[in-house]
Order: structure tokens, then C-alpha cells, then sequence
């Protein structure tokens, strides 16, 4: 469970989180939608520690995120921004072989090789292992990236637009990865996402932020109406049921 | 297993350029007269064993300075001698010359190696506050910050009549390096073993500071590491063989073309391909106007520029 209590963050004077209280639940696939500026990233960041809030706090398993050592932190929660630029040129099993770091300092053992060797098969990269990642595509350098959180084997996962940059065969792809690693490997997973179809199929839960607020929480089928949705994204919005899933018609 | 191969290959032909720079030079030596001529064997121990000696030391300490600096800051295209660092370290040099012109060369090397952290330190702050469009931007800042300390310096050096031995400092030269002058290299060599030691860290530091703090790093430990590790190789480095322009530059980016950028399998590389290169225009430099030499920084700086410019060239085909 991750209790986010009464969060606010500004930059420079500009407010971008206003108290923000919210508990992504145990288990289980938890969307953050809302429009562009809406404070999504920011609290992603956030509860992964990588930005410090101005008030309140983040707990992560009954742990509060600027308290506790990060090297701890690191084997409960792992977090993907969405960014990555490297100027360093390492091979695709070198990257995910640092999601071991917390655990091996680099040193890495049998039991890490097997947790490597699994991450890199569990997103269909075991062919380029030995490719730098500057040799690679966009999207499979994206999985690069989400097979070394998963390869760092914490039980919170937090992605920041894992379908950046994919294809839609991948992206539907990487969201069946994570929906198999949340329901077989019994993670919690946390992704920022823009595409709120994706959400309301993949989904278990949804935060919904606007304007550094939590303007709405629910189940996909809750917060997958039209009056919620228009509200949100200030855009007419229609919702069609095909083959039982809540579409979000809009374009 | 290709890669072992052309290790040991590298190391053979390492070694052979060493026993060849302990033969050559103005004195005639050969390996008969060391065994029969004692003072044959006196030049031999004090002043070309010390020699290449330091060149190995020195030529491996800076290449692997160069590589610190660029993945703390993210960037290829920085080096210590380009971005402030050595700047600074003469600049202490000069104070101490003004100052304290008695100072041994132990606290004459603690003063250089402070001025050159709060050179880099000052260059790292700069590159970090100012939001860069281009990662050319960040070098050029460097190299700005660079003209600005080493202006003061000869202002200053000019002012005290001091500006003949300050270009003596400074240059690169390993013509001075004599027994009981050049032992405080083997401090770098420490270091630089210390910053094998830790390439693990420096490579994870090197992809970032949010991915750092994922994987539970202390990342600004390691900053404040590798500033000093960088800090100490380039102060020592300049006071006792001088400015050794390109080589942090051209042999980390070598290196990473060849065999990327995780640091524990390649800073044996990096320190093989730095001492190789040092040695290589050493030798150069005392052959080529025999009996006379010219500075290996002069020859580090031609062949630097050009192999600088083929790596530009060929990185623009690949990205």
C-alpha cells in the first residue's frame, strides 16, 4: 500500500501539487491520467523519492520515502522516469544486470543472473542481450528500460509512460507484461499513462489529477464516464461498451 | 575471450614501449653497460627508470580522471586539462610560487590539488544551474571557464615576473622527472586503483542521478568522490609533470566506442590505451630531434587534435 498524505509541491512560485491525499492500494495495476500539467509525474516522483515534497508525506509498505535509507528503499520500489537519455554505452544485459545493484553492488552472483536472464526474456530481449543500447530501436530500448525496474524485483513499480516510444503492437504488448507481472508475480504497479482506453482495459484503479489536484479515484468503470471524463480533460468525450470494455471515443 | 587476447596483446606491446624508453635518451645505454658501467647504471635508476615510470603513471591517472569527469557530468566531450581543473591547479601553483616559493613539493601539491576542486567544483555547479540545449554547450562553458582562471593566472604571473616558470610548469614534460622528483605519482596510482575500486559506482552515477537513487546510490558521495579523485590526479599531475592537453578526452571516448561504458570491464582498457599514448609521444618526442626533445605535450596536443577530430567525425555517422 502507498498512503499519499497531503502532498504539495511548488516550482519556484508556481504551485504544481495541492494537497494531495490518496492510497493506491495493495496489488494489482493503479493508472495516473489527467491532462498535460496536471502534477502526474511530479507525484510519481515523489513517492519514489526522487523529488522531495515542499509538504506532507509519502508512505511506501508502512515506509516513509525521505526517512528511510534509499538503499532499502531500493529493494521495495523501483521507479522508471520517462526520460532516458544515456551518454553512456552499456549492453542491454548490463543495464538490466544494475536493476541487481540494490542487492549485489555490482557484483553480480548466480541468483542475480537468473533474475536477469528472466527480466530480459519476460520482455523478449534475450536476442539483443549483447546490443548496446544505442544500437537498439525506441521501443526496444523501452523495454530495455522496464526489463532492469522488473529485473530489480521490488514489490512497487512505478512507471512513468512505459508506452513511450512503442509501437501499437507493443504497446499492447508491454501492457500484457505488466498486467502477467501484477497478477503472477503479485506486484503493485503504479504507471503514469495518457492514453486512457489503456487504463480502463489494463487497469484495476485510477487516480485522476488536474490542475495539482486528485480530482477523482475509482475503478476504471467508475471514473470511465463521460461527465468525469470531460470534466478532466475539457474535451467532449463519449464512452462506447464494445466487447465489454469502456471505450473512451474522443477524436 | 577475443577480448582477453587482445588485452594481454596490449600489455606485450605496452611493456615493449617501456623497456624501449628506458634505452633511449641523450646519455647512451645499453643492457651490457648497465651490468658493467656504474654510471651507466646511475643515469639507468635515477633518471630513466623515474621516467617511465611516471609516464605510466601519470598517462593512466589522467585518462581515467578524464573518464570520471565525463560521466559525472554526462557529457563526452570534457576533460580536466579543458575545463578548469588544471587551470586552477597551476593557479594554486602560482600562489604558492608567490607566496611560499620554499613550500615542499608535498604542500605545494596539496594547495595546486585544492584550487583544482574548486575549479571543477565551480565548473560542475555552472553546467548544472545553466539548462543546456546542446551537450556542446557544456564543454564550451568549460573551456570559457578555463580561458577566464588561466587568464588570471598570467596576469598575476606577469605582475610577480613569474611567467617563464609558470609556462615551465605547465607544459608537459617528462624530461625533469628524476629519482626523488616524481614519487608522489605513485599517490596517483594509488588513487587511481581507488577509483578501479569503486567503477561500479561511477558507472551507475553515470547513467544519472534519478537512476542512481533508484537503485539506492549515494549519489552525491560519489559526486563528491570522483570531484576528489579528479581533483587530486589533476593537482598532482600538474605539479610535477605538467598539463597533459587531450588524453582525459580522446581515450575514455576510445575506449567507449570500442567497448562501451561499463566501467569495470573497461577502465583496464583505459588505463593500458592512457599510459600506451603518453609513452608513445614521450618516445616520439625524444627521437625526433635527437639529441634534444620536445615536450611530450606538444606532441599530445597534434596527435590529440587529430584523433579528437576523427572521433567527432565518426560519432556525427553514428548518431
Amino acid at each position: 500500500m502507498i498512503e499519499i498524505d497531503n502532498i504539495s509541491k511548488k516550482y519556484q512560485t508556481i504551485p504544481v501539487l495541492k494537497n494531495v491525499k490518496a492510497i493506491i492500494p495493495q496489488g494489482g495495476i493503479t493508472a495516473i491520467i489527467g491532462p498535460n500539467g496536471a502534477g502526474k509525474s511530479t507525484l510519481l516522483s515523489i513517492i519514489s523519492r526522487l523529488l522531495l515534497a515542499d509538504e506532507g508525506q509519502v508512505k511506501v509498505h508502512n515506509m516513509d520515502v525521505v526517512n528511510t535509507p534509499s538503499d532499502k528503499l531500493a529493494t521495495y520500489l523501483s521507479v522508471l522516469r520517462q526520460e532516458n537519455r544515456f551518454t553512456s554505452r552499456l549492453t542491454v544485459f548490463e543495464l538490466v544486470g544494475f536493476g541487481r545493484y540494490p542487492y549485489s553492488k555490482g557484483r553480480l552472483n548466480k541468483d542475480d543472473l537468473v533474475y536477469i536472464n528472466r527480466a530480459l526474456e519476460f520482455l523478449n530481449l534475450t536476442e539483443y542481450k549483447d546490443r548496446f543500447l544505442d544500437e537498439l530501436s525506441g521501443g526496444q530500448r523501452q523495454r530495455a528500460y522496464v526489463a532492469m525496474v522488473l529485473c530489480q524485483d521490488t514489490e512497487y513499480v512505478l512507471l512513468d509512460e512505459p508506452l513511450n516510444n512503442l509501437d501499437m503492437k507493443h504497446a499492447v504488448a508491454m501492457m500484457k507484461q505488466l498486467r502477467r507481472a501484477a497478477n503472477e508475480l503479485g506486484k503493485t504497479i503504479v504507471i503514469v499513462i495518457h492514453d486512457i482506453n489503456f487504463a480502463s482495459v489494463y487497469s484495476d484503479y485510477i487516480l485522476a489529477m488536474k490542475d495539482g489536484q486528485l480530482v477523482y479515484q475509482g475503478s476504471p468503470k467508475q471514473i470511465m464516464d463521460s461527465k468525469i471524463l470531460e470534466e478532466i480533460f475539457d474535451t467532449p468525450v463519449k464512452i462506447e461498451n464494445i466487447h465489454n470494455q469502456n471505450i473512451a471515443i474522443y477524436y | 575471450m577475443t577480448k582477453t587476447v587482445y588485452f594481454i596483446a596490449g600489455i606485450s606491446l605496452l611493456i615493449a614501449m617501456a623497456a624501449l624508453s628506458l634505452f633511449i635518451g641523450a646519455g647512451h645505454v645499453t643492457l651490457a653497460d648497465l651490468w658493467s658501467d656504474s654510471n651507466m647504471r646511475q643515469i639507468f635508476l635515477v633518471s630513466r627508470v623515474p621516467r617511465t615510470v611516471a609516464l605510466l603513471l601519470a598517462g593512466s591517472a589522467m585518462s581515467v580522471a578524464g573518464l570520471i569527469m565525463q560521466l559525472l557530468t554526462q557529457n563526452r566531450f570534457v576533460e580536466p586539462s579543458l575545463v578548469g581543473t588544471t587551470q586552477s591547479a597551476s593557479l594554486g601553483l602560482l600562489v604558492m610560487m608567490v607566496f611560499a616559493p620554499g613550500a615542499t613539493v608535498m604542500t605545494k601539491m596539496v594547495v595546486a590539488s585544492l584550487f583544482a576542486m574548486a575549479g571543477t567544483m565551480l565548473f560542475m555547479f555552472i553546467s548544472r544551474k545553466i539548462i543546456f540545449k546542446s551537450a556542446l554547450m557544456v564543454p564550451l562553458i568549460g573551456i570559457m571557464l578555463g580561458a577566464v582562471i588561466s587568464a588570471i593566472c598570467t596576469f598575476f604571473a606577469m605582475y610577480f615576473d613569474l611567467l617563464q616558470s609558470l609556462g615551465g610548469w605547465e607544459s608537459g614534460d617528462f624530461s625533469g622527472i628524476l629519482q626523488g622528483r616524481y614519487e608522489l605519482l605513485w599517490l596517483v596510482g594509488g588513487i587511481t586503483l581507488l577509483a578501479c575500486w569503486s567503477a561500479d559506482r561511477f558507472t551507475v552515477a553515470g547513467l544519472g542521478r534519478d537512476f542512481s537513487v533508484n537503485v539506492g546510490l549515494n549519489y552525491n558521495r560519489v559526486m563528491l568522490t570522483g570531484l576528489i579523485v579528479i581533483a587530486l590526479i589533476g593537482g598532482i599531475v600538474v605539479v610535477v609533470v605538467g598539463v597533459l592537453p587531450f588524453l582525459g578526452l580522446i581515450v575514455p571516448n576510445i575506449v567507449s566506442l570500442l567497448f562501451g561504458d561499463n566501467v569495470r570491464k573497461t577502465i583496464p582498457w583505459i588505463c593500458l590505451l592512457g599510459s600506451g599514448l603518453v609513452l608513445l609521444c614521450d618516445i616520439i618526442g625524444r627521437v625526433i630531434r635527437y639529441p634534444f626533445e620536445i615536450p611530450v605535450s606538444v606532441i599530445l596536443g597534434v596527435v590529440g587534435a587529430v584523433i579528437f577530430l576523427v572521433l567527432l567525425s565518426k560519432k556525427r555517422h553514428a548518431g
